[in-house]
């Protein structure tokens, strides 16, 4: 969802509209009213999300079954994790998947959007049709349709057959079950297309022409114009595609049959917390994953924000 | 690539540039059509194999077989300890009362970010924008020993209550940046006929917000509609499930011979979704006809 947010999110709050004169009476009853106005978002923030997170803070250095209290442990969950099999397991899982997802998805939206960027017909036609997988790519109806088209006798090895060519199970086979979760995810590249093709659009058609007259070719100008003057969508999109990438959880539960195999090779950070959380009921050691994932991605967050200096290029605008 | 046409008269152009362009343009439109025809077959496949006989599903590469049949969406309606008509029942309220959540506490929210001063906003602004790029599973044990505390474990509450207390950041920001952009004047002029706040935000933010609205139910109800984890950890009861659950269920107790009906399942599962987007889909063209943005 968070793939449709536009750039230039990290605006300020809008300033005040009052004059320096205006009565403080005035300006307490506004805050009144503001704190009607906002007093179901305030709960939510108290009690579904501050609160939480700081209990699952507390509940990370704990043993925890939900059935009897809490018994602090201090850093025996951190530690049981430097030797836990499984664990280590979906750390490889979701880092291969977000070093290779990520970048795929990007490259194919760059070049989608650059297919459909120019005055031609049929382009909200187009659109549409492209967008429309990344409606329902995280539905289970779609995880499912996977397991067939990847599996034994489904539709892929159909085509690879009328080629000629034999293949077993894609899903079942731990060398490429997580390629299909991958396809799956650069399947669903619609949302990200769009925001690119809307940074397209905003690209000053005299950039072009003054490269032109000055002799540069196509290859030239996407990457000395297109390329810079994209990279605070790139940014965005890359962002966003890392963090929702993290995150990723019903594609592997469902393809896996909620087991994240064959052998672990779909075993997501997020599927093996859920199955110590949930399954095992071993929510002290879940808390700690999810706070690990927490720092993990502030960590990529702040590198993200950091490297951006060097290389996004925030024109004049 | 992407130069924009100046108005310069078309005959100025060798004869060779004008057939480039064409021929670009075909290359153009025959890449893009390939491409869509490899994104959406499996889609077209699934729908078309929903109408062929069990025996004939896995029957190669084509979408037609020859025989139809809707077999699979009487025997899949019945299919599962509940039927899909109650899976299907159980989804729609669950994603009606999500969106009215939604509507409601976001639009609320973000009609304070956007319109009114108080203390400590930039800081509360600062907090918003983080907790759009918080992890959801750094809350799910919490909320879960929480909603269990509260025996709300197999019921909808731990669906829907949370929408009601806008814990969906990214659409009260989306709602705050929109807002941003109406008038004040029309807020001023109001508030000379003597509206208060609440009169402002309900019959003049609201209407003029009616696209942000919009957007917000369209992917509330696909967010919701397509919600799997949720429904996982807090209904265990069949006759509560969802059709994301109903659907899974159906996967892994199928055997070889049911593929029809869980296709002619998904496919249902997917249609309001699609339906819902052609129509949205309409109405943005025309909002971007009529009010010239884009």
């Amino acid at each position: 969802m968070t793939q449709q947010l536009a750039p230039g999110i990290i605006a300020d709050a809008p300033g005040s509209q009052w004059s320096k004169g205006t009565r403080s009476r005035s300006k307490r009853r506004e805050a009144l009213v503001a704190l009607l106005f906002l007093t179901p978002w305030l709960i939510g923030l108290v009690l579904l999300t501050l609160g939480p997170m700081l209990y699952s803070l507390y509940l990370s250095f704990t043993d925890y079954d939900l059935l009897s209290a809490p018994t602090w442990v201090g850093l025996d969950n951190f530690v049981e994790m430097t030797t836990d099999p499984r664990f280590l397991a979906s750390v490889g899982v979701t880092l291969i998947y977000v070093a290779v997802s990520v970048p795929l998805l990007l490259v194919v939206s760059m070049l989608v959007a650059l297919l459909l960027n120019s005055k031609m017909k049929f382009l909200t036609g187009y659109r549409a049709l492209f967008y429309l997988p990344s409606l329902i790519g995280a539905s289970v109806a779609i995880a499912a349709l996977w397991r067939q088209v990847f599996g034994d006798e489904g539709l892929l090895n159909a085509f690879l057959a009328f080629l000629g060519i034999e293949h077993g199970s894609w899903v079942g086979n731990p060398d490429t079950a997580l390629g299909t979760i991958v396809v799956l995810t650069v399947w669903a590249f619609g949302s990200t297309m769009i925001i690119f093709l809307a940074g397209l659009r905003q690209v000053p058609g005299e950039l072009y022409e003054a490269a032109s007259v000055d002799g540069a070719g196509p290859l030239r100008r996407f990457f000395s114009i297109t390329v810079p003057m994209l990279t605070p969508l790139i940014f965005f999109n890359a962002l966003m595609g890392t963090i929702n990438a993290f995150q990723a959880f019903t594609g592997a539960y469902v393809i896996s049959g909620g087991t994240g195999g064959p052998v672990n090779s779909t075993l997501f950070y997020t599927l093996y917390l859920y199955q110590r959380g949930f399954a095992q009921l071993d929510m002290g050691y879940a808390s700690a994953m999810a706070w690990l994932l927490v720092l993990v991605l502030a960590a990529f967050t702040a590198l993200f924000f950091w490297s951006s200096r060097y290389w996004v290029f925030y024109g004049d605008k | 690539m992407a130069t924009t046409s100046l108005p310069v008269p078309r005959r100025l152009f060798p004869a060779r540039l004008v057939k480039n362009r064409l021929l670009t343009g075909i290359i153009r439109h025959t890449l893009l059509v390939c491409l869509l025809v490899v994104i959406l077959y499996p889609l077209l496949w699934m729908v078309a194999a929903s109408f062929r006989p069990n025996n004939e599903i896995f029957n190669g590469l084509g979408l037609f077989s020859g025989s139809f049949t809707l077999e699979n969406y009487a025997n899949g309606w019945a299919a599962g300890q509940q039927g899909f008509s109650r899976y299907f029942l159980n989804s729609t309220l669950v994603t009606v009362l999500s969106i009215v959540g939604n509507l409601i506490s976001c639009s609320l929210t973000a009609y304070a970010f956007a319109r009114l001063e108080f203390p400590f906003k930039r800081t509360l602004f600062a907090i918003l924008l983080g907790t759009m790029l918080l992890p959801y599973h750094v809350t799910l044990v919490p909320q879960y020993v929480l909603f269990n505390e509260l025996g709300w474990i197999n019921t909808y509450l731990p669906l829907i209550v949370p929408r009601f207390l806008g814990t969906e950041a990214f659409f009260i920001f989306l709602m705050v940046q929109f807002i941003r952009t109406l008038p004040r004047e029309l807020d001023e002029s109001a508030r000379l006929d003597g509206a208060g706040h609440f009169g402002i935000f309900a019959r003049i933010i609201m209407p003029l917000a009616l696209p942000a609205i919009g957007t917000t139910a369209m992917f509330t109800f696909i967010a919701s509609w397509n919600d799997f984890l949720g429904p996982l950890l807090y209904l265990n009861r069949a006759d509560l499930h969802t059709v994301p659950i109903a659907l899974n269920t159906f996967l892994d107790s199928t055997g070889e011979n049911a593929f029809g009906e869980l296709f002619a399942m998904s496919t249902l599962s997917l249609a309001p979704i699609v339906g819902f987007f052609i129509v949205s889909q309409r109405l943005l063209i025309e909002g971007i006809a009529t009010t010239g943005m884009k």
